[in-house]
């Protein structure tokens, strides 16, 4: 006699915690195994694109914080960026700096906290990520000592950025950075050799270097898979064109490759921090701010706070700790964006998200999700 | 089995570390000086009166629509108590749609609007949400009895409009902002009507 079975659908959110937020999995299963897999999002969508559309352009600084809200400096970055290229605007150097140490705090936060609930997922429940939200909290007292925020810092401006740090900031980043190599030395001893973690996602979820780019999977997911392609070398953006660093680059393309990749990263934040802290240069920080000396790039009696770029569109793009983060803006001359438009990494990293699950366990899925490390504020907007 | 031996022996070194936490209603963290709690209104102590004179600059550029003012004549200008022509009259923030984003203090020429750099900035819950709209009393409350001690006041709008304050001429400056017609270009100047 022969057992008649049918697929089962099961729904892995919206309320779920392995989906990191309010985001939908629903798996098709033949017994364990995963033979279709569909997401359904669109529950934190909050029309960014179009709010946007009614807003100046500075007033659309403090919406970018909440797009990616675990790394609000780089998403404030990439879209001032694309309105300095539209108004043809260049930041002073001090800026320039500023932006990359804060964009390099901001990444080594936002991996801890990736690696952090990747153990989770991996069934290491919440030892790991308090260790990780340790170290995450004293950048976010940076972030707070400079701008006086944790999360939505809204530190960018057109121009440069908006104030300048305070002198006691540079101290506690010194300290703050001998510190955290021995922190990152603990989580890889950690994690990194630990045999369950290992036979978790070793081989699961592998992404063919081929399949990633036809993807147009960016960031640590692509270099896990073996392409070594950062923005930051590719087209330099900030300061990073003065700085030394390495590509981290997987091997395997499996889901263990990219969490390595995450940790080396971390490592490579840290060696920009020391080159930066270092080699910042004295001056001004906001090429809008009128000095005794210099005059504003931008004519009056337009601040930046009413700037009306020339006509014309503009798209910049930057290593986001998740991926390629790119804003694309038209502007009809108005104070306000004809067009807004976010290509956010969370949302594009996803789409091979069925290519990787298809033929695993569920449990495998709840591990490749979690490597995927996407920010739903970022995938719905 | 390496790696889990490491792995334990990080927990257990761990367990002797000093906990990093406070307990935090009973005891808080020291908040620097640029945190950006809800923001209120400063009070002038030497005119008696608040800083703000109702430009609604902050109204205009706030992301979020969630301030609204209205500006009076100021009745101790024409008693010359006051070099301020123009006061504020009603002034509402609704804190359930505040963002915390500065942009009010950046915009602000007369440095009258800071962000709470207190804990009670950031320590607001309520029954009912028409409890966190407030009004010019409550906003200016903090600033008036001292309890905001340190006001975080960077002439951040200053330096977006060009206008820059010099020493002593704070007064001056608000009295030729505060003339109607002058009050009108500020405005013109910094809106460009967005």
């Amino acid at each position: 006699m022969t057992l008649k079975t049918e697929p089962f659908v099961v729904n892995v959110g919206p309320q779920h915690p392995s989906t990191h937020g309010v985001f939908r999995l629903r798996l098709t299963l033949d017994g364990e195994k995963i033979i279709d897999a569909d997401m359904v999002m669109g529950y934190l969508h909050r029309s960014m694109e179009k709010l946007a559309e009614e807003r100046t352009y500075t007033q659309n600084i403090p919406f970018t914080d909440r797009t990616d809200y675990l790394a609000a400096m780089t998403g404030n970055l990439a879209y001032v960026i694309a309105v300095e290229n539209l108004a043809g605007v260049e930041p002073p150097e001090r800026a320039q700096w500023l932006r990359t140490i804060m964009s390099e705090l901001q990444r080594f936060a936002s991996h801890s906290m990736a690696i952090g609930i990747f153990a989770n997922d991996c069934g290491a429940w919440q030892t790991p990520v308090m260790h990780m939200f340790r170290d995450r909290e004293k950048i976010l007292d940076l972030f707070e000592m400079a701008c006086g925020a944790r999360l939505t810092t809204n530190y960018m401006r057109i121009g440069g950025v908006s104030r300048d740090i305070p002198p006691e900031f540079m101290p506690t980043a010194t300290k703050l950075l001998k510190d955290l190599p021995k922190r990152l030395d603990e989580y890889e001893n950690l994690l990194l050799e630990n045999e369950i973690i290992v036979a978790r996602s070793r081989g699961v979820g592998v992404l063919t270097a081929e399949q990633a780019m036809a993807h147009s999977v960016s960031g640590p997911m692509l270099r896990a898979s073996g392409v070594a392609w950062d923005i930051r070398k590719a087209d330099p953006y900030a300061a990073y064109d003065k700085l030394d660093f390495d590509i981290a680059v997987g091997t395997h393309g499996d889901v263990y490759d990219r969490f390595v990749v995450r940790v080396a990263e971390m490592r490579q934040s840290l060696h920009i921090l020391e080159q930066a802290l270092e080699m910042m240069p004295e001056g001004p920080v906001n090429a809008m701010q009128p000095t005794a000396t210099v005059q504003p790039a931008w004519s009056a009696p337009t601040g930046p706070l009413a700037i009306r770029p020339p006509e014309g569109e503009a798209y910049a793009r930057i290593e986001s700790p998740r991926g390629e983060l790119g804003f694309y803006l038209i502007s009809d001359g108005g104070p306000a964006p004809f067009r807004f438009h976010i290509r956010s990494p969370s949302f594009i990293n996803l789409t091979p998200l069925a290519l990787m699950t298809v033929g695993s366990t569920v449990a495998d899925a709840i591990v490749i999700l979690g490597s995927v490390d996407i920010v739903v504020g970022e995938v719905d907007r | 089995m390496l790696g889990m031996v490491k792995a334990i022996g990080t927990t257990l070194r761990a367990a002797f570390r000093k906990p990093v936490t406070v307990q935090y209603p009973t005891e808080k963290k020291d908040l620097p000086h640029r945190s950006r709690g809800f923001p209120v209104l400063l009070w002038d102590f030497e005119k008696t009166e608040p800083f703000c004179t109702g430009c609604q600059v902050c109204a205009r550029y706030c992301p979020v629509d969630c301030i609204t003012v209205t500006m009076k004549d100021n009745p101790k200008f024409a008693e010359g108590k006051s070099k301020r022509k123009k006061i504020v009259d009603k002034f509402y923030l609704d804190y359930a749609r505040c963002m915390r984003c500065d942009i009010c203090v950046e915009v602000c020429n007369f440095d009258a609007i800071v962000m709470n750099n207190t804990w009670e900035g950031v320590e607001l819950s309520r029954y009912d949400r028409q409890d966190l709209v407030m009004d010019l009393p409550e906003l200016l409350r903090q600033s008036r009895t001292g309890d905001l001690e340190d006001p975080f006041r960077e002439p951040m709008g200053v330096a977006h409009s060009g206008w820059a304050p010099k020493a002593g001429e704070e007064d001056e400056q608000a009295a030729q902002a505060a003339q109607p017609a002058a009050a009108a270009g500020e405005a013109a100047k910094e809106g460009g009507e967005g």
